[in-house]
């Protein structure tokens, strides 16, 4: 296996926590909703990058494989997902947040 | 070894099967479709019950575990889906969206209700968790031609996935603290660590607030009435109890799991989401004036009610819970069947319905008082077991709010029976009736009724689950 002694553990934690909150920031903060479901994968690949970094420091396979399985899932909510966002366009001709606000009292 | 991981799954295996045939099927009239899924059920059914004898065994190396508390799980949600299902067929027909895939998505759902319910290992409860997620969204969305509905899921989706994204970081952090994604590792590893440890705060956070969302508990509770108020009603009927359910079962495996001994950790995060819940819930509750929300706002409340028991955090709370859970999957499938009937979803479109249709309004009477939770029903021996426990623990004051709130409960539902004991009148409501709805918010109502008079078999079957 190669070494990635260069580089110590806690940068790739505090570059995955960094990329996280901005995945989270974008959800909060961006009205377009392509973009905020853009901003929910950078929070999964975040989460990917932790794993990654916790299973070469580990020296075990376990946290590789959970990221194999995290790609799976953000392809198939993606697929599900753009689906669902297609009809909404259908129905409503906009992709903006906040105009999409029908279900209230 | 073979055998045992086959076996482990083997339910989880033949609701996935079935439901997946059941995209590829085609026929004129949806009956079939309705007769393959009893069919999937009966057989997961068989399986769970064979489980029985075999309590104990795990499948794929720990990943798996077949014990009472993850049967008692299933159980409930194969209730739940199974009279969902059956009471959904008139609806969807009337909808004009009566597709297979509809009873299909309602097994692969529970297929990965199956995984949260017995899964021991992170990865295992993370797919489950999704092939959940993933089917809800699409059923959310079910009606495409419905706005409400495609906004629904839209809301749904959005929110879903950030959920997921929070509870796989605090996954990430804990498997980097234990080394392991298998519970009794992390058990064992964590053993050791200080509750205090910001280590330990940064994985438990994410990982209790992701789960709260699943089970739809304020603060996280912000999607329950826009996506209960917008997906079809049975799904509606599905999503807030069976996904609630298996939501529950993954939040108790891992807290009452590897996490235990971090108690001081997310104590006080359960604690004030109970109380929230209790609030939001039955204070948002009082001014709705669409039913359907009313009764999203409802199961709101309930979950909080349901969180005391993990509060309280004695043997009793824990089988308050899962009485409870049980009790409020019959109760909450049954009124929102109950509404599917109808073709207005408003409070006053209740109006004259005792005169009308008395024996519906009978069944709904019924389901209101055990959801207020008035003896004799059964909503009263769940609420009386939470607060025994919370008596037993000594938790006075979180006693004294939660029978408050049960007391503003009474306000809301009895709206909606003092509707129905109006004069009907000049356009009301119509009814749309078949005989698998009959039977299967018949069976909720009876149950309502009969769990509450004779409440030991449930209270015997909540025990048997922990032990």
């Amino acid at each position: 296996m190669p070494q990635l002694n260069a580089v110590p553990m806690s940068w790739y934690l505090i570059l995955s926590a960094i990329l996280f909150t901005l995945g989270v920031a974008g959800f909060l903060f961006r009205r377009n909703i392509i973009t905020v479901f853009m901003s929910i994968e950078l929070m999964l690949n975040a989460v990917n990058l932790s794993f990654v970094a916790f299973s070469h420091q580990l020296r075990q396979v376990d946290g590789q494989i959970f990221t194999f399985f995290v790609m799976v899932v953000a392809a198939a909510e993606a697929a599900v997902g753009l689906a669902i966002i297609l009809t909404v366009f259908k129905n409503r001709q906009t992709l903006s947040i906040d105009e999409v606000s029908s279900l209230k009292n | 070894m073979q055998f045992n991981n086959l076996f482990s799954i083997l339910p989880a295996a033949v609701l996935a099967l079935f439901g997946c045939v059941l995209l590829l099927l085609r026929f004129d009239s949806s009956r079939p479709y309705l007769i393959f899924l009893a069919f999937a059920e009966l057989l997961a059914a068989i399986g769970l019950w064979r489980q029985t004898d075999f309590l104990g065994f795990t499948g794929f190396r720990g990943a798996i575990l077949i014990d009472p508390f993850g049967i008692a799980f299933n159980a409930i949600c194969l209730v739940a889906g199974l009279i969902c299902a059956v009471g959904a067929y008139r609806y969807m027909e009337r909808e004009d969206e009566d597709h297979p895939e509809f009873y299909g998505l309602i097994l692969l759902a529970q297929s990965g209700m199956y995984l949260m319910n017995s899964g021991t290992e992170l990865i295992t409860v993370f797919i489950g968790l999704e092939i959940t997620a993933v089917s809800f969204y699409s059923l959310t969305g079910f009606l495409r031609s419905n706005p409400r509905s495609s906004e629904a899921a839209l809301k749904y989706l959005l929110l879903g996935a950030f959920s997921s994204g929070l509870l796989l970081y605090g996954f990430s952090i804990l498997y980097g603290l234990s080394g392991s994604t298998h519970y009794l590792n992390i058990a064992s590893m964590l053993a050791t660590r200080n509750s205090r440890d910001p280590l330990i705060l940064m994985a438990i956070l994410p990982i209790v607030l992701g789960l709260l969302f699943k089970i739809a508990a304020a603060p996280l509770h912000m999607w329950a009435p826009d996506a209960y108020e917008g997906a079809p009603t049975p799904v509606t009927a599905y999503l807030a109890t069976a996904s609630k359910a298996a939501g529950f079962a993954l939040l108790l495996r891992l807290i009452l799991g590897p996490l235990h001994d971090l108690r001081p950790a997310w104590e006080g995060l359960i604690t004030f989401a109970a109380i929230a819940s209790l609030t939001v819930g039955n204070l948002a509750a009082i001014t709705q004036s669409s039913t359907k929300r009313l009764l999203a706002y409802s199961s709101i409340g309930h979950v909080g009610y349901i969180l005391l028991g993990l509060v309280a955090g004695n043997k009793t709370g824990i089988e308050a819970m899962l009485l409870y859970l049980l009790v409020y999957t019959l109760m909450t499938t049954g009124a929102f069947l109950l509404l599917s009937a109808l073709d207005r979803e408003g409070v006053t479109d209740f109006r004259g319905l005792l005169y009308r249709h008395p024996g519906v309004a009978l069944l709904m009477i019924l389901l209101l008082l055990s959801l207020a939770g008035l003896p004799p029903t059964a909503g009263f021996v769940a609420k009386y077991m939470i607060f025994l426990s919370l008596v037993q623990a000594r938790q006075y004051w979180v006693a004294v709010i939660a029978a408050l709130y049960v007391a503003v409960s009474l306000y809301y539902y009895f709206r909606i029976i003092r509707e129905m004991l109006h004069n009907p009148d000049d356009s009301p409501a119509t009814l749309t009736i078949s005989t698998g709805w009959r039977a299967a918010v018949g069976l909720t109502a009876i149950l309502s009724l009969g769990l509450g008079l004779n409440p030991e078999p449930v209270l015997a079957w909540a025990r048997s689950a922990l032990r």
